[in-house]
């Protein structure tokens, strides 16, 4: 078969919603873009484990405790589903890894700040996990099958994780003064982050249209936003707090809400490593897997320990 | 390998009748107590790997253990509370006692102080190096493996129920522990080495686990503790063996640390206790 002809049946299987698998043939820059973004995705769950992590050991209650940890847990998990996903279209998770630790490949900027309060574990929960949720959503029907796969089973666990943070906000809401106070300030600093998180507008996005083309993207960048907003502008009158935006009017005529601006120079500014978290967040990344090596090595030669063991064991005995 | 995710994980406790608690007397709370505060003090240090494992999978299967001995400590400090309840006058512990409120899991884990916490020395002794971690962890979940196994046949009912919930985690707990403690004992130089190191540091904080204080007589327990600690030696020698750590001198040059179960901890409790706690001490009264 000519190569454009394998092209013309590539798009064909993508025009009619039929997955790309692993073994079918793909353009290289599909299988790059796709690499990109799922490594990119892993690399947010894993990087995201640490704002959170960081309120395990201070959790209020022993129950908030069990779900903060298994909340936390379950990124990983979704890591671990990703980087497998990633790796069959030809690349390692060592790979991945390493691109990661030397700045070459990102993670989602929403990492890079701080988690100051107990109150910011119920935002994360809420909007952060709600923006992800919108995104992958629309995700779960991407054109490459073990992506896909991956994604129905992440979005059920982060609808989950949305819903506890929302609930914990709730508890703030009907709490202490102080406690009330908490949660406005948690959303008042995690707010215009969470709208950053579905990256550059339309019209100053490079990726857009032949991620849409090939259905990896389903959905623009300022039309998901958008959806956040809707969603995210209604739930804040259930907690009796504010949004931080003072343009922020319901519009009839359009049917969704009218919003601020984002400060596109603190967007870019995080991306490029100047956020107030990158270089924690990197350097506890690279500081595990240093100081994890020693224990891969030894995994590693004992399992060669073992499987020469075995073999010399399997050798007929006459 | 076990994978729990957080749907199922945070229901999961035991439900309690209060009809059937039978008429001990006197040390009963504290025995609870003190199985709560080794699974919870456990648990704290374990999360701490979280987001810092050394490979990913690892980093999932640390915290699950985090999540299981999360969970008993619930269980067990629910039947404390229940406890204590009825029974005010039976804990000393006077710092639970300020306003005639009953006490809860929350109060008896966020404010009690250094002083009252009965968890052993090993528990709360700095996570270490991943060997450690891991040697800690196997030589503490034979411990409970054994002691569970007993209490599954107490005749405090809810006790009993709780071991065997418990049981069926630590079971898991010493597979895996027991594997890596063999993996990297037997793994390279640079791990053998490390694991030598690691057995020698914590070695001197197992023997409080045998070493029995009142609340933990036989009339309490419904066994025999120091018993306990032949079927414990004989369990890992074989696994130490199989991991070439073995040495015949460890239990005769070593000093045994203790005090814990007694409430006299090392330094690191006050801080392991002043991250716990912040919550709580610095918004008293609110919910969560
Ligand atoms: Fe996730
Ligand atoms: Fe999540």
């Amino acid at each position: 078969m000519a190569l454009q002809d394998a092209d013309a049946l590539f798009q064909h299987k993508i025009d009619n919603e039929i997955k790309i698998e692993p073994k079918d043939f793909m353009p290289e820059a599909y299988r790059k873009t796709n690499i990109r973004q799922i490594s990119q995705h892993a690399h947010s769950e894993i990087v995201g484990m640490l704002p959170e992590a960081n309120w395990i050991s201070r959790a209020p209650s022993l129950k908030r405790k069990a779900i903060l940890l298994a909340k936390v847990q379950d990124e990983a998990g979704h890591g671990l589903y990703l980087y497998s996903a990633a790796e069959t279209l030809g690349t390692s998770r060592d790979e991945m890894i390493n691109d990661l630790h030397i700045g070459k490949a990102k993670y989602s900027s929403i990492f890079n700040y701080p988690s100051l309060t107990w109150a910011d574990m119920g935002v994360i929960g809420w909007l952060v996990d709600g923006a992800a949720i919108l995104n992958q959503v629309a995700l779960c029907r991407t054109s490459y099958g073990p992506y896909a796969r991956a994604l129905v089973r992440i979005c059920k666990e982060e609808s989950f994780h949305q819903r506890q943070g929302f609930d914990s906000l709730l508890v703030l809401s009907k709490g202490t003064p102080a406690q009330k106070e908490m949660c406005q300030d948690a959303i008042n600093r995690w707010w215009w982050p969470s709208l950053m998180m579905f990256g550059p507008k339309d019209s100053e996005s490079t990726n857009n249209d032949q991620s849409i083309k090939w259905k990896i993207k389903r959905k623009t960048n300022d039309e998901l936003r958008q959806s956040f907003v809707d969603m995210a502008a209604e739930q804040v009158k259930v907690l009796g707090m504010v949004l931080p935006d003072e343009k922020l009017k319901w519009n009839s005529q359009k049917n969704q809400y009218d919003f601020g601006e984002i400060n596109w120079v603190e967007f870019w500014n995080v991306v490029k490593g100047n956020g107030p978290c990158n270089k924690q967040r990197l350097a506890a990344r690279v500081k595990a897997h240093e100081d994890g090596a020693w224990v891969r090595e030894a995994a590693i030669a004992f399992a060669e320990k073992r499987k020469m063991k075995r073999e010399i064991l399997k050798e007929p005995a006459i | 390998m076990q994978q729990v995710n957080s749907a199922n994980n945070q229901t999961d406790l035991i439900e309690l009748d209060s009809g059937k608690v039978p008429l001990w007397e006197g040390f009963r709370e504290a025995f609870i107590l003190h199985l709560a505060d080794n699974a919870l003090i456990l648990a704290q240090r374990n999360s701490e790997w979280c987001g810092h494992g050394p490979v990913l999978e690892q980093d999932i299967a640390i915290t699950n253990i985090s999540l299981d001995l999360l969970g008993q400590a619930r269980n067990l400090y629910q039947y404390a509370a229940l406890l204590i309840n009825k029974e005010p006058h039976n804990l000393s512990a006077s710092s639970l006692h300020s306003g005639g409120k009953e006490v809860t899991e929350d109060s008896l884990s966020f404010l009690r102080t250094e002083r009252e916490f009965k968890n052993c020395l090993l528990v709360e002794q700095p996570n270490g190096n991943w060997g450690y971690t891991i040697l800690r962890q196997y030589l503490f979940s034979v411990y409970q493996f054994l002691l569970y196994g007993q209490l599954q046949y107490s005749e405090d009912e809810n006790l009993a129920a709780i071991a065997v919930k418990s049981l069926k985690e630590v079971t898991y707990h010493v597979r895996w522990s027991s594997e890596w403690v063999i993996r990297l004992g037997d793994g390279t130089a640079e791990s053998h080495k490390k694991m030598v190191q690691a057995l020698e540091e914590v070695w001197s904080f197992t023997g409080e686990l045998f070493l029995p204080e009142p609340y933990e007589n036989e009339a309490i327990t419904g066994f025999d503790l120091v018993a306990l600690q032949h079927s414990w030696l004989q369990q890992i020698t074989n696994v130490l063996k199989e991991a070439t750590l073995f040495s015949s001198a460890l239990n005769e040059k070593v000093f045994m640390q203790s005090g814990g179960k007694k409430g006299l901890h090392t330094e690191h409790m006050g801080y392991i206790l002043a991250e716990l706690q912040f919550m709580q001490r610095a918004y008293p009264d609110a919910e969560w």
